[in-house]
């Protein structure tokens, strides 16, 4: 026996070293139940990521660093010109913004009458992507912010473009988050127009497919896909992709290949959603600003509004069609949240994806830009981009009104009763 | 192709540093992680743990030296995914296990026979990768012949220039 051993002595370790994977394998499977769960062998994935992570980190905070000394400070060739087109693509915006604002006002109506309660996106957290599993079975990536940053598991990571994944696991200073089309994700999904609802997988070759719509169904190319809230991970309309390729799928269903709406092999930044909030909609009234409104506003031939207004804010509605005033409020970033009329915000902190109002029924000024939101955080940035209307507001029918403005005469004159911003005299 | 046969007196069994030892590894843990961050095709065509596996196996011409070495590796790089531990660690220990038993019968020096043997055991470890994804964990995953040996060519053009950059920190014995 003894001699056997011997002579066999290489392939008994190699078995004895198999079986005892095969055994640790075995046990995680058994003890997970489930096959991906992380949670069972955490102390030794901490040693590992624990070992590869700072190095990562390092590495990309001197990308970084070298890449921010180079496009800021170097090369700025043509960003004057740059310059000069975002702000007029700020403007044309802005009008945009005034028409879409009115959509989410009857919006906010019918959900109001419906009682239905919104969800919305309270907090996020932006993190740069450090690192990834490096293996295409698992498709996941290393965040450089964990616990500490406030990341919990199942959290949902966007970019500014689309959905991304989620918090999978989360380390004190790093997190791995589950790609969308990694095979073990799963995500609520709906069409944007045809609102068929599916679930939306990762393939073992790292595509991305909606599942679970019938074979009957007419899908177009080239629709939107959203998330549809039904998972409990990510907020309802968030973009997913779009629909790339049809098929039939098993049984009765299709087979939807997506394109996902995010580089989901060249993530550098994204955002976690630390908080997602839900409250009871709440309707407006007196949100009537066209974008003539606006447009009028910043007509630098707009004429001074005769003092003669018959209704008794006569002193504010001159303040208010002030043309100086309304050239600075015009200007991009000239406002301030001092200058204009604040919006009434929920109390919510968000360090990214905090919004500003368009112009409501207070004033035809519009409100300050604040920091930019993510396209995609549209369900908070609706929210809180419109004030709740003040107690003290009266419907509009009941106010005296002013000579109706058009695109070329003066601008909305504030409702009777609006508050005059304090400084709006001296905007600076 | 010169792969000659070589006789046990004729074989040269190289050892490393300790630094070389556990920095090699490391680095190509972390390249592997960071690469497909700005190169994803690196993630589906590259495995450079496999390849450091090969060389050190290789090089060592010791079968337990070189199954540990593959088990260790294997296992470091289960860590940094999120499937259960000990898929890729036992398919790089029966790499490693192969490549040294195969480093001690054949002269394994050469560009030639580096390129070939990198390949076969591209192949060797997507299947015991396959086979116990598949078997052991119910993982979902799909065999391509054509992107085997389309990667298993990527990591074996790869391995010959990087085997002659690892040769520098070999010492003998």
């Amino acid at each position: 026996m003894e001699s056997v051993l011997g002579r066999y002595r290489n392939l008994v370790i190699l078995v004895g070293v198999l079986f005892l994977q095969v055994l640790g394998l075995a046990m995680q499977v058994k003890r997970g139940g489930n096959a991906n769960d992380a949670e069972n062998t955490r102390l030794i994935r901490i040693w590992g990521v624990g070992a590869i992570t700072p190095f990562e980190r390092l590495l990309v905070w001197a990308q970084n660093g070298s890449s921010d000394i180079w496009h800021n400070y170097f090369y700025l060739r043509g960003v004057r010109a740059e310059n000069r087109q975002l702000k007029d693509q700020i403007e044309q915006m802005r009008l945009e913004q005034v028409r879409l604002a009115e959509d989410a006002a009857q919006a906010r109506r019918l959900q109001t009458l419906l009682a239905f309660k919104e969800q919305f996106i309270s907090r996020t957290v932006a993190a740069q992507v450090i690192g990834s599993s490096g293996s295409d079975l698992s498709r996941t990536v290393y965040i450089d912010k964990g616990e500490n940053a406030g990341i919990k598991r199942d959290m949902a990571v966007i970019t500014a473009d689309g959905i991304v994944g989620k918090v999978l696991v989360v380390y004190s200073s790093v997190s791995q988050v589950l790609l969308i089309n990694d095979q073990s994700s799963g995500v609520g999904a709906l069409l944007e127009k045809t609102r068929l609802q599916g679930v939306l997988r990762g393939t073992a070759n790292g595509e991305v497919v909606l599942e679970r719509v019938m074979s009957d169904e007419q899908v177009p190319l080239g629709e939107t896909v959203l998330t549809s809230g039904g998972d409990q991970i990510f907020p309802k309309g968030l973009p997913i992709g779009s629909v790339m390729k049809v098929g039939n799928g098993k049984d009765l269903f299709l087979n939807i290949k997506i394109k996902p709406a995010a580089n989901l092999s060249k993530l550098e930044e994204v955002l976690v959603l630390v908080e997602n909030k839900e409250r009871q909609a709440v309707a407006e009234e007196n949100v009537h600003v066209r974008a003539a409104d606006i447009l009028a506003q910043r007509l630098p031939s707009v004429p001074d509004k005769p003092a003669t207004s018959t209704n008794a804010a006569a002193g504010t509605a001159g303040t208010t069609a002030n043309p100086a005033a309304a050239k600075t409020a015009a200007k991009p970033g000239s406002t301030t949240p001092a200058t204009a009329p604040a919006p009434k915000k929920p109390s919510t902190s968000s360090n990214v994806s905090s919004a500003s109002a368009p112009g409501t029924g207070q004033t035809a000024k519009p409100a300050p830009q604040s920091s930019p939101a993510p396209k995609n955080a549209g369900a908070a940035d609706d929210t809180e981009a419109t004030p709740k209307p003040d107690a003290s507001e009266k419907p509009a029918s009941d106010q005296p009104k002013t000579a109706e403005p058009t695109p070329a005469a003066a601008p909305t004159a504030p409702p009777a009763d609006a508050k005059p911003p304090a400084d709006q005299s001296s905007p600076q | 192709m010169p792969i000659t046969y070589t006789s046990n007196e004729q074989v040269e069994v190289y050892r490393f540093s300790i630094p070389v030892t556990i920095g090699i590894p490391l680095l190509a843990l972390f390249l592997q992680s960071f690469l497909p961050l700005r190169f994803p095709l690196f993630r589906d065509y590259v495995d450079l743990p496999l390849l450091i596996t090969i060389f050190f196996a290789m090089a060592r011409r010791n079968p337990i030296a070189g199954l540990f070495t593959g088990a260790i590796i294997g296992l470091a790089q289960d860590m940094l995914g999120h499937n259960p531990i000990g898929i890729y660690g036992i398919s790089k220990t029966v790499v490693g296990y192969g490549a040294s038993s195969l480093g001690v019968k054949l002269d394994v020096e050469n560009a030639g026979a580096r390129l070939l043997v990198t390949l076969g055991f591209y192949l060797v470890h997507s299947a015991v990768h396959y086979t116990v994804g598949h078997g052991l964990v119910n993982m979902t995953q799909t065999w391509s012949w054509s992107h085997g040996i389309l990667a298993g060519l990527a990591n074996a053009i790869l391995a010959v220039p990087l085997f002659f950059l690892l040769d520098k920190f070999k010492q003998r014995t």
